[in-house]
């Protein structure tokens, strides 16, 4: 539980000396208990303090990263349970699944698609996250070539040893362990032996119990060992499972602030039919999901869950915005039309998209209006003739272009009188009100 | 630290109701909890998945989704058959889009003939929605709700510009009622709020706060429904108790990722699961935020959303 201002101060030295920048103990404590100061301001603070004081401002669910380099993932740091009060913090990753039973060729195959999965979408860049390489062959050996293999033709991607037999996933941790892989692993049968493995190579480690009550017992074991990265798996296997026990288990992090479900978690998704196996997925990303191991990543299933994920990871307060410039579509020569439109991403992709669907090169004059649609930017009072004269005339686009007629959404047209009187010399065109009016409108106007 | 499993008790519940007539009517909405989670109240219906039927061959479904009707796009009533007999819906979305002045501009008559051809061959419930036309609508639906005189469908969708003669109708010929506003809680709660002082119960009416594809604006649905479900649970707040719609089928069918080639997106992979996908999945975001009654398209996408729906609500 979060401390109060006061329950701090009693822990500091109560000298007021001021070294922390504040004018007393007790200012300090009150920013502290804001979370706006950090305690290592205070040089004279007890041992025993800072442990209390550093427990009590933990965040509720830890954070843990997945891999290392460019390519490593953060994952927890969640505060809320419902997106519209603040926004989701990380992402969850996604994980494909190999068995070393596989054949190599197989697995060589699986592991050029992990690293051709990147899609740009809206302007990031997605992609499955990790490999989740299992011990399926019960052979150390085996395991280890395989995870060498994996980690020598996907070096940057992060990897999951999915391996609960102990003398099997010492080796492979041993060969990659600069890797920095989440060793999942740890059930209560073999908990002693994956923990000191964990604490010899230093790597996070995932727990497996059935139901969050099972593994929180097993997450203080894991903890009272000296394991503080840990990863849980609350071992569902239904989207009941899922949506149940990774409520439970935020919500007791979170409103409870209990420590031992305070961990990003694991959901090992795999279904035989990839349909099924994309609406349960579905389930474990809007409900709390850190890690989602997949058994196949068809680039159909990837797009739409990608997007799933960004869709519920946005900002609810602020909306995903482009950038204020002049975008080109194909190659536009100096008569090619010119559009408007605001920077809401949402906008500017369905607006970019339709205009490359019509074939006729284009220059899209993307305005800045706080990333909101055409239609609330223009009741907000954002995109409003005089703003939009005065974007044009600063973009440079009049030195782009020999012509001088700008298209504007037809939602907007009631601006086009104003518009013309504001920016002189140009003519204003309504577009069509949907954006998939822009083909059909282009094509006959290039016609 | 001992483990206590952090429940929620809540004080209000999610209005519950009938619809249809006879064997196949349906109970929908009346749980306590959020979403699935029955580990910590009661889930007495399960959500149900209408499938959509037209009143004219759609012009604007692509042909991924379009070859699954073939053969039935001529004549409503085969059609809502065919979903029925060969596709099992538990129930039917008529859309009367052929009314809308920019289709075929059909008339209020010819719409109720429609509506009568399609509950005569009909057993499960009927949902009948206008081309969303704000004043077309008001006179095709009126039309449509007495030639479905006591057959308890849902009609709709009524909304701000029209609501009075709607639900007039539905009051006058015993319907359900679905409300829409345009994506924000305080006007869903407004227009709830003028339905019921016209005297139509909360118990009757459904709250359409609008439906936005995966990739287009979900996150805002998402989180717009999430927001009504916990007002009517936590606050007991009865204008935010009528059971939520999706109307999934009508926004995925009309995006990018649904029609666009292989050869134009090859990165993008197979059409026809991509299509599948994009609307079981928003199916799945509308579900997991609160909805109880869902309006889709694709066959295959029905069956996939069926299955998980019977996951989440069984044991
Ligand atoms: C979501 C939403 C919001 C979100 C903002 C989301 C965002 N990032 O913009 C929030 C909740 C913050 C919001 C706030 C407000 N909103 Co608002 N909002 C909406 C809603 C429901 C959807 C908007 C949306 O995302 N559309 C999707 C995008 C992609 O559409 P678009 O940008 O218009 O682009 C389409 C077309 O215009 C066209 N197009 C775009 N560019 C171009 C360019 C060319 C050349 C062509 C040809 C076509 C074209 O193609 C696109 C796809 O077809 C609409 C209602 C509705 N259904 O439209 C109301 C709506 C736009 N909002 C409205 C209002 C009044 C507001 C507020 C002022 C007050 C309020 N009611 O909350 C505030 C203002 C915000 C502020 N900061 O002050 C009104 C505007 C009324 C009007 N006609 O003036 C609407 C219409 C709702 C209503 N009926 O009351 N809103
Ligand atoms: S530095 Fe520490 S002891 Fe000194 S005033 Fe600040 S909190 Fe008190």
């Amino acid at each position: 539980m979060a401390l109060s201002g006061v329950e701090i101060f009693k822990l500091l030295p109560k000298t007021n000396c001021k070294k922390c920048g504040f004018p007393t103990c007790l200012a300090f404590a009150m920013k502290l208990a804001q979370r706006q100061a950090s305690l290592d301001a205070c040089p004279d603070v007890s041992e025993e303090a800072k442990k209390i004081l550093g427990e009590a401002s933990a965040p509720p669910v830890r954070a843990i990263i997945l891999g290392a380099g460019d390519k490593a993932v953060k994952m927890g740091e969640e505060t809320v349970l419902f997106r519209h009060e603040k926004r989701f913090v990380n992402p969850c990753a996604f994980a494909v699944n190999i068995k070393d039973s596989e054949s190599d060729n197989e697995i060589e195959k699986k592991v050029a698609m992990v690293i051709a999965s990147e899609i740009d979408r809206v302007g990031q860049k997605l992609r499955i996250d990790a490999i989740s390489i299992e011990c399926a062959s019960n052979d150390a050996v085996r395991y280890e070539a395989v995870t060498r293999m994996v980690s020598s033709r996907a070096p940057d991607t992060p990897i999951i040893l999915n391996c609960f037999n102990a003398s099997a996933a010492e080796a492979a941790v041993k060969a990659i362990a600069d890797k920095k892989p989440l060793l999942y692993g740890a059930r209560l049968d073999n908990l002693d032996a994956m923990v000191n493995i964990a604490k010899a190579h230093k790597t996070p480690l995932g727990l497996y119990a059935e139901g969050p009550e099972a593994l929180s017992s097993l997450a203080e074991k894991a903890k009272a060992m000296g394991v503080e990265d840990i990863v849980i798996d609350p071992g569902a296997k239904s989207a009941k499972g899922i949506i149940e026990g990774n409520t439970q288990i935020r919500r007791a992090a979170i409103k409870k602030n209990f420590k031992p479900l305070g961990y990003p978690i694991i959901n090992i998704v795999m279904k035989d039919d990839p349909l099924i196996e994309t609406a349960i997925a579905s389930v474990a990303i809007a409900k709390y999901a850190s890690i989602v191991v997949l058994s196949s990543i068809e680039r159909w299933k990837n797009l739409a869950l990608f997007t799933l994920r960004q869709n519920l990871y946005t900002d609810p307060q602020v909306p995903m915005q482009v950038e204020q410039k002049i975008y080109k579509i194909g190659e536009p020569g100096p008569d090619a039309p010119l559009m408007i439109t605001t920077n809401f991403s949402l906008t500017y992709f369905i607006v970019s998209g339709e205009v490359e669907n019509s074939k006729v090169p284009s220059r899209l004059a993307v305005m800045d209006c706080e990333g909101l649609s055409v239609l609330t930017a223009w009741a907000a009072g954002k995109f409003t003739a005089s703003r939009i004269a005065q974007f044009i005339k600063e973009s440079g686009v009049e030195n782009e272009v020999k012509h001088r007629e700008l298209i504007i959404p037809g939602q907007v047209a009631i601006l086009s009188g104003t518009l013309e009187d504001k920016l002189e010399g140009w003519k204003i065109i309504v577009g069509p009100r949907e954006a998939n009016g822009l083909p059909t409108f282009l094509k006959t106007k290039a016609a | 630290m001992a483990y206590v499993i952090p429940k929620e008790t809540y004080s209000g519940k999610v209005a519950s109701m009938t619809i249809g007539e006879g064997a196949k009517s349906i109970a929908i909405g009346g749980e306590n909890t959020m979403p699935f989670l029955s580990f910590e109240g009661a889930i007495p219906n399960r959500p149900v998945i209408a499938m959509e039927i037209q009143d004219i061959t759609p012009d604007d479904w692509p042909d991924n989704l379009k070859k699954y009707y073939n053969g039935y796009y001529d004549d409503a009533a085969k059609w809502a058959k065919f979903c029925v007999e060969q596709l099992n819906a538990k129930a039917i979305a008529l859309r009367l889009v052929g009314t809308h002045p920019d289709k075929q501009d059909r008339s209020a008559e010819d719409a109720a003939k429609t509506v009568k051809e399609v509950l005569s061959v009909v057993d499960v419930p009927l949902i009948i929605l206008g081309s969303n036309h704000i004043e077309k609508d008001a006179s095709v639906i009126v039309a449509a709700a007495e030639a479905a005189t006591g057959k308890n469908c849902i009609i709709g969708k009524a909304q701000e510009g029209n609501y009075k003669t709607i639900v007039a109708a539905a009051l006058a010929h015993k319907h359900k009622l679905i409300a829409m506003s345009e994506l924000d809680i305080n006007l869903a709660k407004q227009l709830n709020i003028l339905i019921t002082q016209m005297g139509f119960e909360t118990d009757r009416l459904l709250t359409d706060p609008m439906c936005s594809a995966l990739g287009y604006g979900l996150e805002y649905t998402y989180s717009v429904m999430e927001r009504i479900r916990l007002a009517a649970l936590t606050q007991n707040d009865t204008t935010m108790q009528p059971p939520i719609v999706g109307d999934v089928g009508m926004y995925v069918w009309k995006t990018k990722e649904v029609s666009a080639s292989e050869e134009d997106m090859p990165q993008w992979g197979s059409l026809e699961e991509r299509g599948i996908a994009w609307e079981v999945v928003t199916a799945m975001g509308m579900l997991l935020a609160g909805a109880n009654l869902l309006i889709m398209r694709h066959p295959k996408a029905v069956e996939k959303a069926e299955k998980v729906i019977e996951e989440l609500t069984k044991g």
